[in-house]
């Protein structure tokens, strides 16, 4: 039986320090704005967001984690890659929820085996989309808890 | 590839996303199912943390100032365990907690007890090879929160642990031994099993105990374990 989980409460800044660059992961070098949005629609300004990416051996990525601002955003620098891993830590949240970013107009994400096993018409909660002046600086919205919230994963 | 997989807990091991009684859970808890992921190189590996990630003082909350802080020193240790009993060596072990008045040192925290000048209330730590980690601490304090009239949170120290993938990654509560706040606390109260919740009360532990100086307590946390092979006992 594994340890149960609890929430990571309000207070978590005083110990769990940002690190908000991915560092020496190969590929185009982005700015990651993610943003969280309870379920009236106001920002969550008191949640952890971890990210991870592995390389294709698994053997290194990039780590990040980072803390929601009064906005309920934060924002990570890394690379754009077939999708990033993502953890949400709140007030609020008895455990994480999982889910992936994935970045729109790729390709790749046409033949993902994740992205298959979400229904159509809420892939779109998983996309990262580009900012309209600034092409290095993608925004993903993460709605906890509405019609239209986003896909979390049963990891 | 059954052996790259992380076995999943049972429903009733963890807690639910939805706990009307804890608040705050129900503008957060997603409203839809979540979609079944299978284990991919993504869940199965995770960050790796070096010995010279951690200072080596930073286990013991009571000398990370000129004074010594105020309360009842304590000593937490124990052992970092996978499901299948195997030891968790290198796991990077972070805690943070209210000073012994039940204040945290945080701009947010606005319950009028004092601050402690000489208590951050943040440590961390790396598991060694056989899975243990040790702190010396004070001994927190209850506090109240806004959660229903006359709530109070018992006594607890948040622990972080990152295991050997991103899947095994944990954040929990460890409780006191005979806290008369527990039955009380909707988030311990989430956990639908008994066993469950008394997993996170540690145990007071006299061989830890040093004496004319701490008490001891044992608090062992286990993480998802990988799926056995027929290769494997």
């Amino acid at each position: 039986m594994t340890t149960p989980s609890q929430t990571i409460g309000p207070f978590f800044h005083l110990c769990l320090t940002p690190q908000t660059d991915l560092g020496s992961l190969k590929g185009e070098r982005i700015r990651l704005v993610c943003q969280i949005l309870d379920g009236d629609g106001m920002p969550v300004n008191d949640a952890m967001i971890e990210i991870w990416q592995a390389d294709a051996a698994g053997e290194h990525g990039g780590f990040g984690r980072q803390c929601t601002n009064e906005d309920g955003k934060c924002e990570f620098q890394t690379v754009k890659a077939g999708h990033v891993n993502v953890m949400i830590f709140a007030r609020g949240l008895l455990k994480q929820l999982f889910t992936r970013i994935y970045f729109e107009g790729e390709s790749s994400n046409a033949s993902d085996p994740v992205l298959a096993l979400v229904p159509e018409d809420r892939r779109g909660t998983l996309m990262a989309r580009p900012n309209p002046e600034d092409s290095n600086l993608w925004n993903f919205e993460i709605r906890l808890c509405a019609d239209s919230e986003t896909v979390f994963f049963d990891v | 590839m059954s052996q790259n997989t992380y076995r999943r807990p049972a429903p009733t091991d963890q807690p639910p996303y939805l706990h009307p009684p804890y608040r705050s859970t129900v503008r957060r808890a997603p409203s839809r199912p979540l979609i079944f992921l299978p284990h991919t190189l993504s869940e199965t590996s995770g960050p790796i943390f070096r010995p010279d990630t951690v200072g080596e003082t930073e286990n013991d909350l009571t000398r990370q100032h000129s004074g010594e802080p105020h309360g009842e020193r304590i000593i937490v240790t124990g052992r970092v365990l996978d499901d299948n009993g195997h030891a968790v060596p290198q796991a990077l072990v972070e805690i943070w907690q209210t000073n012994a008045a039940g204040r945290y040192r945080h701009a947010k925290d606005q319950h009028p007890a004092p601050l402690d000048p000489n208590f951050t209330g943040a440590g961390r730590t790396l598991t060694d090879e056989h899975g243990v980690y040790r702190f010396t601490t004070i001994r927190p304090g209850a506090y109240p929160w806004k959660n229903h009239h006359n709530a109070w949170r018992p006594a607890h120290i948040h622990f972080s642990l990152f295991g050997p993938a991103f899947c095994t990654r944990l954040i929990t509560q460890m409780y006191f031994p005979g806290d008369p706040l527990l039955p009380f606390d909707p988030v311990l109260q989430s956990i639908p099993d008994e066993k469950g919740r008394q997993r996170l009360v540690a145990k007071f532990d006299l061989a830890n105990t040093q004496p004319d100086w701490a008490l001891g307590y044992q608090f062992n946390i286990v993480l998802r374990g990988r799926e056995s092979t027929p290769f494997e006992k």
